[in-house]
């Protein structure tokens, strides 16, 4: 016992120093970047367009990066984010759907991505699922209806909801109005995460499920919620890229469970639970993003660009566990 | 859906003036008969008449192709059967589509074993199917490769399939000719590729740098996408961040198109122009519009599927094309991709694919 005291003590400052040390990385390797891309294309990186057109890119998939963050931390995880996202922007932009105006195409969207967030979550928790699988048969069932809906076709926003593409073409103080969506959802994740019962209960859940338990936690009806919050996410996510390409489709969001996956992990959130930052998560987005930027201003091409996203994920992990090692 | 009518009628049309040549020359279709011994009846209607569109033996086609996750491939699987649901003579046995090559070469086995009349394929990868489309065609199946080739012409009997290297050369002669036009020196040409990898890929660049290079012309930047919407939105925002001033897009494909020209429209410039390629019905309708910078498309079109289908028929009826000499189909058919600007828009619409 005296000797547990300590030890624990000694773990919270601990812990805290790893929850920064990852934040020092990434801003490290986004300033990193930043010179790359000032050094090798003075002329276009460092503009105002170039800058917006990064966070613009970096919308759709941060977006899902937010609930991804809150589900690994719950301690579990959701392969189904792409696929979830492909099936809303389907259903949103249907013909049906489509004669009932943008609000019910919005509606439907984020309906949609919840309803199978919380199909996965009942899953998980009441059905008892390991998360990989229940979420990987959504993932493939979703794609798989998606396809069914779409007759495996692009489905264009038609003249008279332009509305939602506007979302992308208008600008308030020089931001495309899906920045601001954006950052809305980080905003508000971030609240709910470090500011809510809600948010703790995450941490706890992911940390240690029985102890949550044991504390009054009702820890399945938490997993589900967290869940139905990604996939909530994934029906907001829907509507930015139908923004941006004006178009609802079943190839929308392929592999964007291993994209927003990997922004997780680089961000310094525990793939086992129990810890990790939304802000992480972001930085660990946009470094993945400002990577596809430089290759594109400077003609490499995209494999490349795949080996370096790579190899980022791999240093990042090491370096967060030599962190840990360090430590103790 | 409407392209069918307008193809076939095209199709009879040409049937009918062939018939008349036929009849003028004093031949017949004779010849053409003679391997299918059960097929005298029909045989004789078919030289009565000089037209192959007549019913002639029962045949059983099968018909395998990639999973449709383009517009491009939903128009191959659909148009194939439409165009088989013309014929009171052709039983249509189309296998699940898939984009898994074991499942595609499982499927083509299963065709084998049903014993149909000929195959119709379109590889996921002519490299991995050729192995299967082989064992075919030693059991005694034509085989009709469409598109994707087979490495070994002992596995296919006809190959039908559009000119990737020509959709190239048409989009930089356009492209060239209408900047030589606008006395543009120096132009800044940016070409949006499908998936890099894909020898077809390779192909359509080569031939738009070669037709460029007549006019003295070179592509300034290049890059892939992955042909879907989303990564031609992605990757057009980035170069059109790189290039202040852009004179000309080549992107090569429609249906990634979508998302290049919402990524301009995003970007609010219009100082180029822009083809488009394969030929989409959305694409045309832009053209036709004239309301964005997308100037014309190059045809890489799907009713290539329709004609297939229509091979197959003749192979295994063992007729010949009846505009043709020859008693038999021929061995490889090139479509020729054509260039649709707004002056002859009305007449490709009808072809054009729905993305």
């Amino acid at each position: 016992m005296t000797e547990a005291t300590p030890t624990s003590v000694a773990r919270r400052p601990f812990l805290g120093r790893i929850g920064e040390v990852p934040h020092v990385g990434l801003v490290a390797a986004l300033v990193l970047l930043a010179i790359v891309g000032l050094a090798t294309r003075p002329e276009n990186f460092a503009t105002s367009s170039n800058l917006v057109s990064i966070l613009a890119l970096a919308s759709t998939i941060g977006v899902i990066t937010v609930g991804m963050t809150f589900v690994i931390i719950g301690g579990g995880i959701d392969l189904s984010v792409g696929a979830v996202m492909a099936l809303s922007s389907v259903w949103a932009t249907t013909l049906a759907t489509q004669s009932y105006g943008p609000v019910v195409m919005i509606l439907c969207a984020v309906l949609v991505g919840t309803g199978a967030g919380l199909v996965n979550g009942f899953l998980i928790s009441y059905g008892r699922m390991v998360p990989f699988i229940a979420t990987l048969a959504m993932l493939v069932a979703a794609r798989g209806l998606a396809q069914r809906m779409s007759g495996q076709r692009t489905q264009l926003v038609q003249q008279a909801n332009t509305a939602i593409v506007e979302l992308s073409t208008t600008r308030v103080l020089g931001l495309p109005l899906l920045v601001y969506v954006f950052a809305l959802v980080v905003a508000l994740g971030w609240i709910l995460l470090n500011r809510t019962t809600f948010g703790r209960r995450t941490y706890a859940v992911g940390g240690n499920p029985e102890a949550a338990r044991l504390a009054g936690i009702d820890v399945r009806r938490h997993t589900m919620l967290l869940y139905g919050l990604s996939g909530l996410c994934c029906g907001i996510a829907a509507v930015l890229i139908m923004a941006r390409t004006t178009t609802g489709s079943s190839t929308h969001g392929d592999l964007y469970e291993l994209d927003a996956i990997a922004a997780v992990i680089i961000g310094g959130t525990l793939l086992s639970g129990g810890r990790g930052t939304i802000i992480g998560s972001i930085l660990g987005l946009l470094i993945f993003t400002v990577i596809t930027n430089l290759f594109i201003l400077n003609g490499l091409n995209t494999s490349d660009q795949l080996i370096a996203k790579g190899l980022i994920i791999v240093v990042a992990v090491l370096m967060q566990r030599r962190g840990a090692l360090t430590g103790t | 859906m409407t392209q069918t009518p307008g193809r076939r009628g095209f199709l009879l049309g040409g049937a009918v003036l062939g018939a008349g040549a036929l009849v003028s020359a004093c031949t017949s279709n004779e010849p053409a008969a003679q391997p299918g011994a059960a097929a005298p009846a029909a045989a004789t209607t078919a030289a009565a008449t000089g037209g192959n569109d007549q019913p002639g033996t029962q045949v059983t086609i099968g018909f395998s192709a990639p999973a449709a996750d383009h517009g491009w491939i939903a128009a191959i699987a659909k148009n194939a059967e439409a165009a088989a649901k013309q014929y009171s003579d052709v039983v249509f046995k189309p296998v699940e589509p898939t984009n898994d090559i074991n499942q595609q070469i499982s499927a083509v086995e299963s065709l084998i074993q049903a014993k149909v009349d000929v195959l119709v394929l379109l590889p996921n990868d002519g490299q991995q199917l050729n192995q299967v489309a082989r064992q075919a065609m030693d059991a005694g199946i034509p085989v009709v490769n469409l598109d994707r080739v087979f490495p070994d012409k002992l596995s296919y009997r006809t190959w039908i399939g559009g000119d990737n290297y020509g959709m190239g050369v048409a989009a930089g002669h356009y492209i060239g000719k209408t900047l030589k036009e606008k006395g543009v020196s120096n132009p800044v040409i940016v070409e949006i590729q499908g998936i890099a990898t894909l020898p077809l890929t390779q192909d359509r660049s080569k031939g738009f740098a070669d037709a460029l290079k007549g006019y003295g012309f070179s592509v300034t930047a290049k890059q892939d996408a992955q042909f879907t919407v989303e990564s031609g939105t992605e990757v057009a925002a980035n170069l059109l961040q790189a290039h202040k001033k852009i004179d000309a897009i080549w992107n090569h494909d429609d249906d990634q198109g979508i998302g290049v020209l919402a990524a301009i429209k995003e970007a609010n410039r219009s100082e180029f122009i822009m083809v488009g390629g394969a030929g989409s019905a959305n694409a045309m309708r832009e053209i036709q519009s004239g309301s964005s910078v997308l100037a014309a498309t190059v045809t890489y079109s799907p009713t290539m599927a329709s004609s297939a289908i229509k091979l197959a028929r003749l192979i295994a009826q063992g007729k010949g094309m009846s505009d043709l000499t020859e008693n038999q189909v021929p061995q490889s058919i090139t479509l020729a991709s054509e260039t649709v600007t707004k002056d002859n828009v009305a007449t490709y619409l009808p072809l054009g694919f729905e993305s």
